[in-house]
């Protein structure tokens, strides 16, 4: 069973609303840049950045980051995930980063996406953003930045669809078997 | 996607799973770029290099990719004359199951040893090279290599020149070419071509202007000089003079043919110096390539449930 | 002790008998043979019963009763190879075969080159064989090709052929005098055809398989080359020339044009030739590594059609066991060699299956021909013959499985092969072996 949770609009109002979070909580964009996490938060950041550089009209850094080689479950899952672009465009020493996920879930990706980050820099900050919260962390890892927080069971799945000029956005909730 | 826990040839291999390889390849070829060159995935694995045969490159090539790859590296040279007055194959197997490896990099001097350890292993293993049958490290390297410059495979013109019956760089080339959709042709004397090698769906020349014709890809092996004392060959001056890649016969490839090789190279015998540090030449690209293949074999095959 | 078998289908050709009837073993002999005709029948039993010696009666009903198998080409490694097999092993495995008579080729170690070495081996077959063995002595001195063996010496000793075997006699005029000297007493040379030089360093068929799978391949001219050479030979001198496991249809068609020719020329093949390809190789078992090397679909053809039409004589096995670190290791080094008898007379029954040969066929060529190519008084179930009987169920179905044969030599490619036709009973000499 299938239900949608968010639609076009709940999505661009909550990536906006992020936007600005963002901006206020660093006081500007400053040092800042954002590195979507392969392959539902690169699409999310680049979202994310044009809303930045609306709000304060000016150009931010974007990266994408693959973290298959950091993941922990190698030998556990079925399939070998497929390697996939990592692309930081700017020296991350220092900087100001923030790690965009579509969802936020026991928390491994996080956990995998630093150590990769951390390969390529020593960043002052890192922080977390993401567009849906769905709980059972495993980790102690909590998000700087919420589009929702969706409560969920650990057996339901969430799929989410965006793509670059956000007309067809759309979260569905699959309801999984307990 | 990956099915099988070792990787014995590229006969066994689909297209879907070459490409698959591929694709991770180029995944950590951009982690060779980096500053930091190193990547967690098999942390706390274990790589034996089990060489039966003399290869620093090879050998070089395994064992950084390994490291690359956080893994630990065992390197277990064996010298043909100790393994004849002791330790039998699979003594030497069950050693290196004792000592908890994950997996074993195997090159020897006869053909099927990989099959055999991999009868006998639960571990993946991985030929390195056996005998004249297959070294598919060495064919997917090249593979990687023919894509960043043609971006394609399928319906290239590539041209082999050499001593094709020994060559298990040549046998991988060919199941790896003519899956991938690219025509192959084989250019060597019909001393050293093997028996029956038409079935494999390849065009034969033993003139090399005929054969090197509008290729797209011209790669030249290594020519064992011990071949010529076992008469395969009269003289390594009438090897080069007949199949010798020489200047003015690359002209006859096309313009933007590249010339590739896969080491060690006899200069002045199968190639000719200046073509081998041409422009067109991407051996040292190939080198570099290796890495990142073998690199995503180990990754790939850590993958696999045993 | 008497023995009475009973109720079974006798086939003999070398009486030209097929039909259900009886044979009575005396003494380690064959007394009587009589085919069922029931008045005839109710007076043997009659007679024995009457008598008070001790008697057994074997029910064949269901089985056919043949002369016990003749192998003109196995190897028992005795003396010198103790470990691969031994004459008491070798020949016990014979009878699990059914085979009551074994020809073993002299590469040993010594080499069955002189009187000493034949006598041991008659001597401790008597002691431990479980059949009847007769040897085969080496055509040249420590088989190396330089001068001849003491032939009539050997041959005086028991030895009943000459044979380099495992090596070619690759000087010609050694060949031609071999040949010609052998003359004297009617025996056979066998010759292993191998031209060293074409085969150095291969390990199997050389053809698409052997690229692909990058082994070094003996071309089938190695074989061809040395079975031509010989014939020529054997036409030149008049003497008697056997070929040993044939293998390639260009070897089928030269002996076969030879023996139109009337040259003296006859022929062996062994089961391997005629069930398994080279495709089998694939695996890299190397169980399937044996020389000369197992060929192609059109050989295995080649071959089943000089079974039918007399090109080839006879199957034998070539048993040619081996310890297992001869065999577990790598290809190129393992040993060459099939541990052949334990399924040999099956896989010959898989050609009569095919409809390739018909039964008597298949028992011919494992019986009364080898005996008549070796001299031997052997094969058949006439009356006052040795008492060689082999007692086999058509129907029955088997696993091969190496791990249970009674040779020490496990090396067999037909590990886990469903086979037809189970050996019951085979009786050497008058001793019966149950294997039911």
């Amino acid at each position: 069973m299938s239900k949608k949770i968010l639609d076009n609009n709940d999505i661009n109002r909550a990536i906006r609303r992020m936007a600005h979070e963002i901006v206020e909580k660093n006081k500007g964009i400053e040092n800042l840049c954002l590195v979507g996490i392969q392959k539902g938060g690169v699409i999310l950041a680049k979202r994310l950045s044009s809303e930045i550089e609306a709000i304060e009209n000016c150009v931010i850094d974007v990266g994408a980051l693959d973290i298959t080689f950091y993941r922990d479950d190698l030998n556990t899952k079925e399939e070998q995930p497929v390697v996939k672009k990592t692309d930081i465009p700017c020296t991350i020493n220092n900087k100001t980063v923030v790690l965009v996920d579509d969802v936020l879930f026991t928390g491994r990706s996080i956990r995998a996406a630093m150590d990769a980050l951390i390969d390529f820099g020593r960043p002052a900050h890192i922080q977390l953003a993401v567009l849906i919260d769905r709980g059972h962390r495993e980790l102690p890892i909590r998000s700087d930045y919420v589009g929702k927080n969706i409560p969920t069971s650990f057996n339901d799945s969430i799929e989410v669809f965006i793509d670059e000029e956000g007309k067809k956005d759309k979260v569905v909730l699959i309801k999984g078997q307990s | 996607m990956f099915k099988s826990k070792d990787l014995l040839g590229i006969k066994e291999l689909t297209p879907e799973e070459i490409y698959h390889i591929l694709d991770s390849a180029s995944g950590f070829k951009d982690v060779l770029k980096r500053d930091i060159k190193k990547v967690p995935p098999l942390r706390g694995k274990t790589v034996v290099n089990l060489f039966f045969e003399p290869s620093t490159r090879t050998r070089i090539s395994f064992e950084l990719a390994a490291k690359r790859l956080s893994a630990d590296v065992i390197n277990f040279s064996i010298t043909t004359s100790s393994v004849v007055k002791g330790e039998t194959l699979k003594d030497t197997a069950l050693t290196i199951k004792a000592l908890g490896a994950d997996f074993v990099v195997i090159r020897h001097s006869s053909a099927g040893v990989p099959h055999f350890l991999s009868r006998l292993l639960d571990i993946s293993v991985i030929n390195a090279g056996d005998g004249s049958n297959e070294h598919p490290t060495q064919a997917l390297l090249d593979l990687f290599t023919i894509l960043s410059y043609k971006k394609k495979i399928k319906g290239l013109v590539i041209a082999i020149i050499g001593d094709i019956t020994h060559s298990r760089v040549a046998r991988s080339d060919i199941y790896a070419f003519t899956k991938l959709g690219a025509r192959v042709r084989l250019i060597c004397p019909p001393t050293l071509l093997p028996a029956e090698v038409d079935q494999l769906g390849i065009e034969v020349f033993d003139n090399i202007e005929e054969g090197l014709k509008k290729a797209d890809v011209v790669m030249t092996l290594r020519l064992q000089l011990e071949r010529q004392s076992k008469g395969f060959f009269p003289s390594l001056e009438e090897y080069f003079y007949l199949y010798g890649l020489t200047a003015g016969r690359l002209r006859l490839a096309k313009d933007d043919a590249i010339v590739m090789h896969p080491g060690p190279m006899n200069r002045g015998v199968e190639i000719e110096s200046e073509i081998a540090d041409g422009p067109q030449s991407v051996i040292l690209e190939q080198v570099t390539n290796g890495l990142a293949v073998r690199m995503a074999v180990l990754y790939l095959l850590a993958g696999v449930k045993k | 002790m008497k023995i009475l078998i009973k109720n079974g289908r006798l086939i003999d050709p070398s009486q030209g008998i097929d039909g259900i009837g009886e044979i009575l073993i005396e003494k380690g002999k064959i007394r009587e043979i009589k085919l069922e005709q029931k008045s005839k029948r109710a007076e043997v039993q009659k007679g024995k019963t009457s008598e008070l010696q001790s008697f057994r009666t074997i029910d064949a009903s269901g089985c056919i009763v043949i002369p016990g198998l003749v192998d003109m080409h196995a190897h028992l490694r005795e003396p010198g190879f103790e470990y691969k097999e031994t004459i008491a092993t070798g020949t016990k495995a014979a009878a699990r075969g059914g085979f009551t008579t074994v020809c073993c080729m002299p590469n040993t170690n010594p080499v069955n080159d002189n009187i000493a070495v034949t006598e041991f081996i008659i001597e401790k077959a008597i002691k431990e064989g479980s059949c009847t063995v007769y040897p085969i002595g080496a055509i040249t001195k420590s088989q190396k090709n330089e001068e001849l063996a003491e032939l009539e010496a050997l041959k005086r000793t028991g030895c009943v052929a000459f044979s380099d075997d495992g090596r070619p006699v690759t000087n010609s005029l050694i060949m031609r005098r071999a040949l010609e000297y052998s003359k004297i007493f009617d025996v056979p040379i066998i010759s292993h055809c191998e031209d060293l030089y074409l085969s150095e360093g291969g390990v199997m068929n050389e053809g698409f398989v052997s690229t692909i799978l990058g082994l070094r391949g003996i071309p089938k001219a190695a074989e061809e080359i040395m079975a031509a050479r010989d014939i020529a030979l054997c036409a030149l001198t008049g003497g008697r020339l056997h070929i040993a496991h044939v293998s390639s249809e260009g070897s089928v068609k030269l002996i076969r044009d030879a023996k139109s020719r009337g040259i003296n020329v006859t022929a062996e093949t062994c089961p391997h030739y005629f069930s398994l390809t080279d495709e089998a190789l694939i695996s890299y078992d190397t169980n399937l590594k044996v020389n000369p090397p197992v060929r192609t679909k059109q050989d295995v053809e080649a071959v089943k059609e000089g079974l039918k039409d007399g090109a080839i004589d006879v199957i034998a096995t070539d048993h040619a066991p081996h310890h297992i670190d001869d065999k577990v290791r790598e290809f190129d080094s393992a040993a060459f060699g099939i541990s052949g008898l334990e399924t040999a007379f099956a896989l010959g029954l898989q050609l009569v299956a095919q409809g390739a040969i018909d039964l008597k066929q298949l028992i011919m060529t494992m019986t009364i021909t080898p005996s008549r190519i070796m001299g031997i008084p052997k094969g058949t179930l006439a009356e006052d013959a040795d008492a060689d009987v082999a007692i086999i169920n058509l129907e029955n179905s088997f696993v091969v499985d190496p791990s249970r044969f009674l040779s020490k030599g496990k090396n067999s490619p037909f590990n886990g092969w469903t086979l037809k036709g189970t050996i019951e009973k085979t009786i050497a000499m008058g001793k019966v072996y149950d294997w039911t």
